[in-house]
């Protein structure tokens, strides 16, 4: 009889325990008047990740700031989605809920957005990082978005050879793929064009929250001898705090990464999504669902190279990294 | 490939496993003494975060790092009371209430750096502190004797609990209640007491472990920064045999081959990166394969005690 009620309770607790980890930390906001736009957005990381969720959050942000606040724009958020079946679930959650946008920040929510975009006509969806809007599979409301991070990657690769007093680079990857194999290959070509016979080495943790490994790689790369750091994913904040430690200097990208580290991080590639945003939502208004392509550059103001005021980058380098930002907007460089 | 072999190579290999290394000794440690007494506690990661956020809140917000050593600490002995709760006192399925307990501390310890924090900020953590003599041994003296206080502790933690596990009176009991707690009551040891305190004493050590990355190693708290961790430390308990030694073992063998995966990687030495990355993994599964014996598993292990019933 005893050990009956103890299990009980213990099933009791177990349920409040499970029901209090798995609720959402997001709330969202109580519905306005029926004029709002609706956005929703799911992400893989969470909405302070110094990279590529907190990019885009900050960008709605921005957005609804401009178009008058939360009367004119409501922001649903759900962070941490890393895993795909969870994030379709919210996916088809907020559209069902009649959101006007549902936005799925993450290349693996790509499959997902195929399935769920036909059921619900009347709602614009939009994804990245890719290219593919599924208008070859005949679905036609939804908008795909991509950052060329290769370009900003050139940029301060050139930065960070230039700099450079061993001639040798660490880069810090999450995993061999998308985004961040595009800046990564991008900031390689970058440094070797700028300084012939920089050595540039790559690592990757296989993983995009492993903060341990990745502080590791840093520390590798610096007694390799390595005194220029980039990488790219959330997991970066432990590879930006040896940096510090360790006195060499960092390049973030996604986001402006300087606050973390001051005194290490040289440069950010800024990821600035708020002109693609503003587009999307005028193409809804105008009823156009779906069916474009976007991508940020630096010729239309979607990436941008945050420089840190703290560090003094010498003018001769300035003036080269410029030149490289011409050159990859006129077409003569090629990242 | 000849120049993975060399001096400053094999030293920074040495230098990053010993540091990789450190949370996983705390962690697994305290699981063993857990599993020794009977409970399989597969919550260590959800209060390795808990353990990393007080730390590091504390920490941060009193400007005294050794209070957020303690406050991780006390937090990983309230969360130890929570699983010894369920799953002692009430009995429930280990293996479950092991899982809640983890999301408990995955959620609630992301809610409380939002609410609290609200950015990725970074802390002056302890500071390596350089051992006199020892680290002016050539080559190894700077790579073994040069790291913070939190680093020694963890590796002076193994023989310390190897002795307190084999040698003393309080170590029989816990063995005794792990391998046979009808015997162990019989004689008058309170069963119930003793995996009390060795669940707690395991979420000590736990959020001990999760401050060791947040306030020692890596010197920031982010959502989720454990990344599993304590899942790979209740493997290395099983790895070890159940002997902290044998837990010394698992850790150094998974670390140095993580370390060496991102030297092979630096040296741009030609394997893909997915097989440098899965190198640990598979050779943690080879050894356990072909190593170790599986006498050691305390025979009353996740089987809740009960008076009088046999």
């Amino acid at each position: 009889m005893k050990s009956t009620l103890s299990r009980v309770l213990a099933l009791v607790m177990l349920v409040v325990i499970l029901a209090v980890g798995c609720a959402p930390a997001a709330a969202t906001p109580a519905p306005e008047a029926a004029t709002a736009f609706k956005v929703a957005i799911v992400m893989p990381s969470s909405i302070t990740d110094m990279a590529f969720s907190q990019s885009m959050f900050e960008g709605l942000k921005k957005v609804q700031a401009e178009m008058g606040g939360e009367s004119a724009m409501e922001i649903a958020y759900s962070e941490n989605l890393f895993k795909v079946p969870d994030a379709a679930a919210a996916i088809r959650d907020y559209a069902d809920k009649g959101y006007n946008l549902v936005i799925a920040h993450g290349s693996q929510y790509g499959t997902s957005l195929e399935q769920v975009a036909p059921d619900f006509p009347n709602t614009a969806f939009a994804w990245g990082t890719s290219m593919d809007t599924f208008q070859a599979s005949g679905v036609n409301n939804v908008f795909a978005y991509q950052a060329e991070a290769q370009q900003g990657g050139y940029v301060l690769g050139t930065i960070a050879a230039l700099m450079s007093k061993t001639g040798i680079i660490g880069e810090t990857g999450p995993v061999d793929a998308g985004d961040a194999k595009l800046y990564i290959e991008g900031f390689q070509k970058g440094a070797e064009a700028a300084k012939p016979g920089t050595t540039v080495s790559v690592t990757y943790t296989g993983s995009f929250s492993d903060v341990s490994l990745m502080a590791t790689a840093a520390e590798t790369h610096i007694a390799a001898g390595a005194d220029m750091l980039t990488g790219s994913s959330q997991s970066v904040v432990g590879a930006i705090g040896v940096a510090k430690d360790k006195g060499v200097y960092w390049f973030g990208t996604q986001w402006d990464q300087t606050s973390l580290a001051p005194e290490a991080v040289v440069a950010s590639q800024v990821y600035d999504w708020t002109g693609i945003l503003k587009d999307m939502i005028a193409s809804v208004q105008k009823g156009v669902m779906g069916g474009k392509a976007y991508t940020l550059t630096f010729k239309n103001g979607g990436l941008v190279i945050a420089y840190n005021p703290a560090i003094t980058v010498p003018a001769e380098v300035k003036t080269a990294a410029d030149a490289a930002i011409a050159g990859i907007n006129d077409g003569t460089i090629v990242p | 490939m000849g120049e993975l072999f060399s001096l400053p190579v094999l030293l920074g290999i040495l230098y990053s496993g010993i540091r990789l290394a450190t949370p996983y000794l705390f962690a697994a440690v305290g699981e063993t003494f857990a599993q020794r007494s009977g409970v399989l506690n597969l919550g260590v990661d959800g209060i390795m975060l808990m353990g990393a956020y007080s730390g590091f809140y504390v920490g941060m917000k009193s400007g005294n790092i050794w209070l957020g050593l303690l406050a991780a600490a006390l937090v990983g002995i309230l969360m130890g009371l929570l699983m010894s709760v369920i799953s002692i006192t009430f009995q429930a399925e280990q293996g479950i209430s092991g899982i809640g307990l983890q999301l408990f501390g995955l959620g609630l310890s992301s809610l409380l750096f939002k609410t609290t924090l609200g950015g990725v900020e970074s802390i002056n953590g302890f500071k390596p502190v350089r051992i006199p003599l020892l680290a002016d041994i050539p080559y190894v003296g700077e790579v073994l004797f040069n790291h913070n206080l939190l680093v020694y502790a963890a590796f002076l933690l193994v023989p310390l609990s190897a002795w307190f596990l084999n040698k003393t009176t309080f170590g029989l009991k816990i063995r005794a209640v792990g391998q046979n707690p009808q015997a162990a009551d019989t004689l008058g040891v309170n069963v119930i007491r003793v995996r009390y305190f060795c669940v707690c004493l395991g979420g000590m050590l736990a959020g001990i472990a999760g401050a060791s990355l947040s306030i020692a190693l890596i010197n920031l708290f982010q959502e989720n920064m454990t990344n599993g961790m304590g899942f790979i430390a209740v493997a290395l308990v099983y790895f070890g045999g159940w002997r902290p030694y044998g837990v010394l073992a698992g850790a150094l063998l998974f670390s140095f081959v993580n370390a060496l995966q991102l030297w092979i990687q630096v040296l741009g030495i030609n394997i893909p990166s997915d097989f440098a990355i899965m190198m640990p993994y598979v050779l943690t599964i080879l050894a356990l394969a072909f190593a170790t014996k599986r006498a050691q598993q305390p025979a009353a292990l996740t089987k809740p005690f009960e008076r009088g019933e046999n």
